[in-house]
């Protein structure tokens, strides 16, 4: 069976790599990419091919959908999620290879309003400000959103905003909802406002919250492919960290 | 469950309801009108059917926040958006199905032709009154077609109600953004059971569509 594949592999990797000896080793790697970080992925993608030769192809999308994919075998090699609970269920059911999955990046949850001076450096406005609407990503499905009401909670204010809480499916639309205004307030991840000059945000302490861990797996079916191993020790490196930091990320 | 099953079937109804009132005198028009140009409007109501839902539904978000100038009329009733609302949905429904509303019942407005209405006129019928009773009783299974089109188009209804719904229980929390919130938390037993709901339905509403067409069919000459 496996040899079949790597003859498979073989065939496909000559048809569609030019012929010349010095890729005659590149191969290429499928990820699965958590919405949320799709930037700071593709630039890491793009390092990681000028540093290795190798290919890397990048599928964007909602993590939950991404395991629904994987289990019903989505041609994946590596997965970025965008939670912990995520990758630790695909490794339950047996869709990785044992013993790879590792934090790549941990979030930082922001309070944020496009409006200047609206929130302060300490987040009272929550408390005392005067605003209609509160977005925040979906606390069910998404690690920013369950981060949000975490921290209303430690703050006293869950069952008082409770009314004023508008959820978006994602994070990326916890974000849209606040940029349009529709939202004057929203928790959003730092990632997300890192370079806006306007506005005005709170980074909201990470003792507030439990760690918004971003969780990354080898899949089964990258685990023989070479340059699958090699993106997920690329991620683990000093380069690809320190693009994460820049985008706003704890690198791990 | 039931909460949600309900909001969206009231949302469905609600749109229903009001996108026929708004769609019968638009098909009219566009039936009637021998002018080339109709055909831009004609465009303008088609337009949600090759438009992903998804930027119709960004557009509107930012039709309804608190910048659009069609919000201004309202902020001076304290209304600061109508995001996140059902009224919001509403708007947002109607526009997305408008194409599903009035497509039938214009194409059943023009199969009556003109004859019908030369015989009514010469029966001394005022043009109102003919259109109550010729071109509404004519044109039946047209709206027909418009009425289970737009309900069940509504009922399907996702990626306009993700961008503007801000998911609020009982407001905005409609069918299709509870499954896909299911399969997202990974709960796909209860997502399965509202996804086998919405087949079934979709199932019975083309069927009946199918049978109106082969009856309306048959009877004609």
């Amino acid at each position: 069976m496996t040899a079949r594949r790597a003859l498979l592999a073989g065939i496909f990797a000559s048809l569609a790599l030019p012929r010349s000896p010095a890729v005659a080793r590149a191969a290429e790697v499928r990820l699965a990419v958590a919405a949320n970080f799709t930037e700071p992925a593709r630039v890491i993608a793009a390092r990681f091919e000028v540093a290795t030769g190798h290919r890397a192809v990048l599928s964007h999308g909602a993590s939950g959908q991404f395991v629904a994919q994987i289990a019903n075998g989505a041609p994946f090699d590596v997965f970025l999620s965008a939670d912990a609970s995520r990758p630790i269920q695909t490794e339950a059911a047996g869709l990785s290879a044992p013993g790879t999955r590792f934090t790549y990046a941990t979030g930082r949850l922001v309070l944020w309003s496009r409006t200047p001076n609206l929130v302060d450096p300490r987040g009272r406005v929550l408390s005392t400000g005067r605003f209609e609407k509160l977005a925040i990503a979906d606390p069910k499905t998404a690690p920013y959103g369950s981060a949000a009401i975490e921290t209303l909670r430690r703050l006293g204010l869950e069952a008082r905003l409770a009314p004023r809480l508008v959820r978006g499916a994602s994070i990326t639309q916890a974000y849209q909802f606040t940029e349009t205004g529709a939202a004057e307030l929203g928790f959003v991840a730092l990632s997300q406002v890192i370079n806006h000059r306007r506005g005005s945000r709170w980074t909201v302490p990470a003792s507030l919250h439990s760690p918004i861990a971003q969780q990354a797996l080898l899949l089964k079916r990258g685990a023989d492919n070479p340059a699958a191993r090699a993106f997920i020790t690329f991620l683990k490196g000093p380069e690809a960290q320190a693009v994460i930091r820049r985008y706003g990320y704890e690198a791990s | 469950m039931a909460e949600v099953i309900w909001l969206t079937v009231k949302l469905a109804g609600v749109t229903t309801i009001l996108l026929l009132i708004l769609a019968t005198p638009l098909a009219w028009w566009l039936a009637r009108n021998r002018a080339w140009w109709k055909e831009v409007v004609g465009a303008v109501v088609a337009l949600p059917i090759v438009l992903p839902p998804t930027v119709l539904g960004f557009y509107l978000l930012l039709a309804l926040g608190p910048d659009s100038p069609l919000m201004r009329p309202l902020q001076a009733f304290g209304v600061r958006t109508l995001a996140f609302t059902f009224e919001g949905l509403v708007i947002g429904s109607i526009i997305y199905s408008l194409p599903f509303a009035v497509q039938p019942i214009r194409n059943a407005f023009q199969a009556i032709g003109d004859r019908p209405f030369e015989v009514a006129a010469t029966l001394r019928a005022s043009p109102l009154d003919a259109f109550f009773s010729v071109a509404l009783p004519l044109a039946r299974p047209g709206f027909l077609v418009a009425t289970i089109l737009t309900f069940a188009h509504t009922i399907g209804e996702f990626g306009v109600v993700l961008m503007i719904g801000g998911g609020i229980p009982g407001e905005t929390e409609v069918l299709s953004i509870e499954i896909y919130r299911l399969v997202e938390a990974l709960e796909w037993d209860r997502a399965h059971q509202l996804a086998g709901l919405l087949l079934v339905f979709a199932f019975a509403v083309m069927l009946s569509l199918l049978l109106i067409e082969r009856r309306t069919g048959r009877l004609r000459p």
